[in-house]
């Protein structure tokens, strides 16, 4: 049964498709710890920088994948080179550098690296822009994380404190530098870090009214939040959507765990940011992966709130397997929620709207697999497409603290079941009466059953019913006949479904002009196919054998049908461009014997001048008049110069740069030749050429 | 009526001659340079004529350089002749210096047209 296999292979890519366009968020798996292998791979055993080598060492920490010996040797002596000689390298080479010991531990101890220390102090003190405060403080505080053997502190805590937050914006957003008024939502999750560090590298604590602006800033912040429908929310800039919210995630982490009075931010954009994250997939570029995996631990890990995720295993319920509804709650990267219970308190269905079939059901919880389910639906449960609504509530209310989840999760479901198709019956009927002819009952299962036969003066019925397990009306999404000569033509009618029956009647004396007159013997192909059906089929009912009349000289022919059907699929031909033909030119002898001859008349000229005695010696002698004669001549024989390079394409050449010295760009040469305006040459001409000119 | 002779044609190109070479040098260069700019365009039309006029803006450009250049020259002639009253006023160093500016800008378009 190779149509029953067809058809089910069709169900399976229905089903894949809903569960693919359905909203529902799955926590971090083992898919993004195999494809972190890939996007995090070395070159030749390590990173090009010290910033991608962090980033990677980061991401692979983690998901917990211990990869540290292959790579520690190799960026070990990079990082061991940095902070051995901080003098020539950068501020943020350092600090990366210092990220990286933070996990490879390259260097650690009690030894303080003294002038690294000195080079961050001065660095705080010297910043003014935002990302060498970043750098330099955030420096300081891996110092202070890695070096037991240290007490720093910045003495001057809240001076730098006060410096960075000058550099804040009246709508939460954050400056670079302070010549600069464009302001970014990116560098406001820098500098939360970056005071989050300056808090906890403060001698005594900072002035409390500062801590609280700061955080009516981020309230701010989090008005320019975005949306998208399905509940997830981000910040957006120039820097990517990702790379913007990570940055603000990471900010707000650092300030929470600084600080100790608690941060108070909305909860459903919480949960919206992680729904953000987790539904950008697996990202291909090792810069989002980073910020994807980096935001998200942040997330896991924090001191505001935990947003727990609701995720489902399968989006499709079989009605006929009597599976269980499986429902998962889970931190985003998977770990166990604390106790609480999931409700389900609206089935909604998508046809009928505003009805719920199941209301406010608790799901059990099965303690060994983690998983909450509802083992039974209710009678009135049929096939078709529901979006469910479940709660979170947490059982202890010291966690409702800690965690965060979404007030409503709305999941779409499709609930498969086998359809019962009856009073499959297939007929020829007399067209102007209505008597039936000849009628067969159909059965589905089997191929090739039915042969009729009919003229164009007769109908074609089919008609058939089809029924849900509750014995409900089903309209499938797909229902086709399909009826194909034997010189290939096909033809496809749609089978409409009114009342309780499906049906299809064809007219053949309509159609004679559609069936391009081809009498003979057409098989007849059912396809009935739906999402929610489980048993979808593809049926060869059989054939009939059409009697219809010749064709007129001017009626349309049948296409002309290919041989494989594939090659419709197959690539056009190539257009092959036709360029004008270039003309021919005179032999290459016969264009130099004219340029000698066009030289002729020039040695002419230089005949005819030595005749008539022309000379030159009232050139100016003295050294003014001299020098300012020659300018002139020199400034036109210039331009002449800049005439015949710009002719042979030295310059001024935009487009070709194949074999010609780019010496310079068109608006240079308009420049030059602006410069010889009308009125300066005028007048340098009036000075410079009257001796010469009365002397002729 | 007189019967022209050749004596006559000769009597006539004498006397031409004798009054031109009244003339002044710098006119006389001037008249040299138009005649050799419009000899050079002759070469290149009848290049055209023999051979072809296949980049025709090539051609087009040339000859009109060459007619151009010529007809500035004439101008210039025009404005330098000492004998022509109606430009007393203008300096020759002021005429020339127009022909220079109005040779350059004739020859830009010209090496644009090129091609």
């Amino acid at each position: 049964m190779m149509a029953g296999g067809l058809a089910r292979f069709v169900v399976l890519i229905l089903a894949t498709a809903i569960c693919g366009a359905a909203s529902v968020f799955q926590p971090i798996s083992d898919s993004h710890r195999s494809a972190a292998l890939d996007v995090f791979a070395p070159v030749d055993g390590s990173y090009k920088s010290l910033d991608e080598a962090y980033e990677a060492l980061k991401t692979l920490e983690i998901l917990g994948i211990d990869k540290k010996s292959d790579l520690s040797s190799a960026t070990c002596e990079n990082v061991v080179k940095v902070l051995a000689s901080p003098s020539s390298s950068t501020l943020k080479d350092v600090f990366y550098a210092l990220s990286v010991n933070g996990i490879l531990k390259c260097k650690s101890g009690e030894d303080v690296p003294k002038d690294i220390v000195s080079k961050l102090q001065t660095g705080v003190k010297d910043a003014k822009l935002l990302l060498d405060f970043y750098y330099s403080v955030r420096g300081l505080v891996l110092v202070k994380e890695q070096f037991s053997g240290t007490d720093i502190s910045l003495g001057d805590a809240e001076a730098v404190f006060r410096s960075i937050k000058a550099l804040s914006q009246s709508d939460g957003k954050w400056r670079y530098s302070p010549n600069n008024p464009e302001s970014s939502t990116f560098a406001a999750g820098l500098a939360f870090e970056t005071l989050a560090g300056v808090i906890s590298l403060a001698p005594s604590e900072i002035d409390h009214s500062l801590i609280q602006t700061l955080k009516t800033g981020i309230t701010k912040l989090f008005d320019s939040i975005q949306k998208y429908d399905d509940g997830t929310f981000y910040f957006d800039e120039s820097e990517g959507p990702i790379s913007t919210t990570a940055s603000v995630i990471r900010g707000l982490k650092s300030f929470a765990a600084s600080e100790s009075t608690g941060l108070n931010l909305p909860g459903d954009r919480i949960v919206g940011l992680a729904k953000f994250f987790l539904g950008v997939g697996i990202p291909g570029d090792a810069k989002d992966f980073f910020n994807q995996i980096d935001a998200l631990a942040c997330l896991e890990d924090n001191r505001f709130s935990v947003p727990l995720i609701l995720s489902l295993p399968s989006t499709v319920i079989s009605l006929t397997k009597k599976e269980p509804l499986k429902v998962k709650v889970s931190t985003v990267f998977g770990s166990k929620a604390p106790a609480l219970s999931v409700k389900l308190s609206q089935a909604l269905s998508s046809g009928s709207k505003g009805s719920s079939v199941i209301n406010n059901q608790e799901l059990k919880f099965d303690a060994e697999s983690a998983t909450y389910f509802l083992e039974s639906f209710p009678k009135n449960f049929d096939v078709g497409k529901y979006t469910f609504v479940f709660e979170i509530l947490l059982d202890e209310s010291a966690n409702e603290k800690v965690y965060i989840t979404e007030a409503q999760t709305k999941v779409p479901i499709s609930a498969t079941g086998a359809i019962t198709i009856e009073n499959a019956e297939i007929a020829v009927l007399d067209s102007d009466v209505g008597s039936v002819e000849s009628q067969k009952k159909l059965d589905l299962t089997k191929d090739e059953a039915v042969s009729l036969s009919a003229n164009h003066l007769q109908k074609l019925r089919l008609s058939l019913q089809l029924t849900t397990p509750l014995g409900h009306v089903f309209k499938p999404h797909q229902a086709f006949l399909k009826l194909k000569h034997e010189s290939q033509v096909e033809h496809i009618f749609l089978v409409k479904t009114s009342g309780k029956k499906s049906e299809l009647v064809l007219d053949f004396l309509g159609l004679v002009e559609k069936l391009y007159y081809l009498s003979g013997k057409y098989e007849i192909q059912l396809t009935i196919g739906d999402a929610s059906m489980e048993n979808s089929l593809l049926s060869n009912i059989g054939h009939i054998e059409l009697d219809l009349p010749e064709r007129p000289e001017k009626a349309a022919r049948p296409p002309l049908q290919p041989t494989d059907p594939y090659s419709r699929y197959v690539p056009k031909a190539e257009i092959s461009h036709i360029f004008r033909v270039p003309e021919k030119l005179p032999a290459k002898q016969l264009s130099l014997v004219f340029l000698g001859v066009i030289v002729l008349p020039f040695i002419g000229f230089l005949i005819g001048l030595t005749r008539l005695g022309v000379n030159i010696k009232s050139f100016p002698s003295s050294v003014g008049a001299a020098t300012s004669a020659l300018l002139f001549h020199g400034g036109i024989g210039a331009v002449l110069l800049l005439y015949v390079l710009f002719w042979v394409k030295a310059i001024g050449s935009v487009h070709d740069s194949k074999g010609t010295v780019f010496a310079g760009s068109v608006s240079v040469v308009r420049r030059t030749q602006n410069t010889v305006s009308p009125r300066s040459s005028i007048e340098q001409a009036e000075i410079c050429l009257k001796d010469i000119y009365s002397s002729l | 009526m007189v019967k022209s002779t050749s004596k006559d044609a000769q009597d006539l190109f004498r006397s031409l001659h004798s009054a031109y070479s009244a003339t002044p040098t710098n006119l006389k260069i001037i008249d040299l340079y138009v005649v050799f700019s419009v000899f050079t365009a002759l070469i290149q039309v009848a290049y055209m004529a023999l051979v072809g006029s296949f980049p025709f803006n090539s051609f087009l450009s040339g000859v009109l350089s060459c007619i151009g250049t010529a007809v500035l020259a004439v101008c210039l002639r025009i404005q330098v002749n000492k004998e022509n009253k109606e430009f007393k006023d203008l300096a020759p160093e002021r005429a020339f210096a127009d022909f220079v500016l109005c040779n350059l800008v004739l020859h830009l378009v010209i090496i644009n047209f090129l091609g």
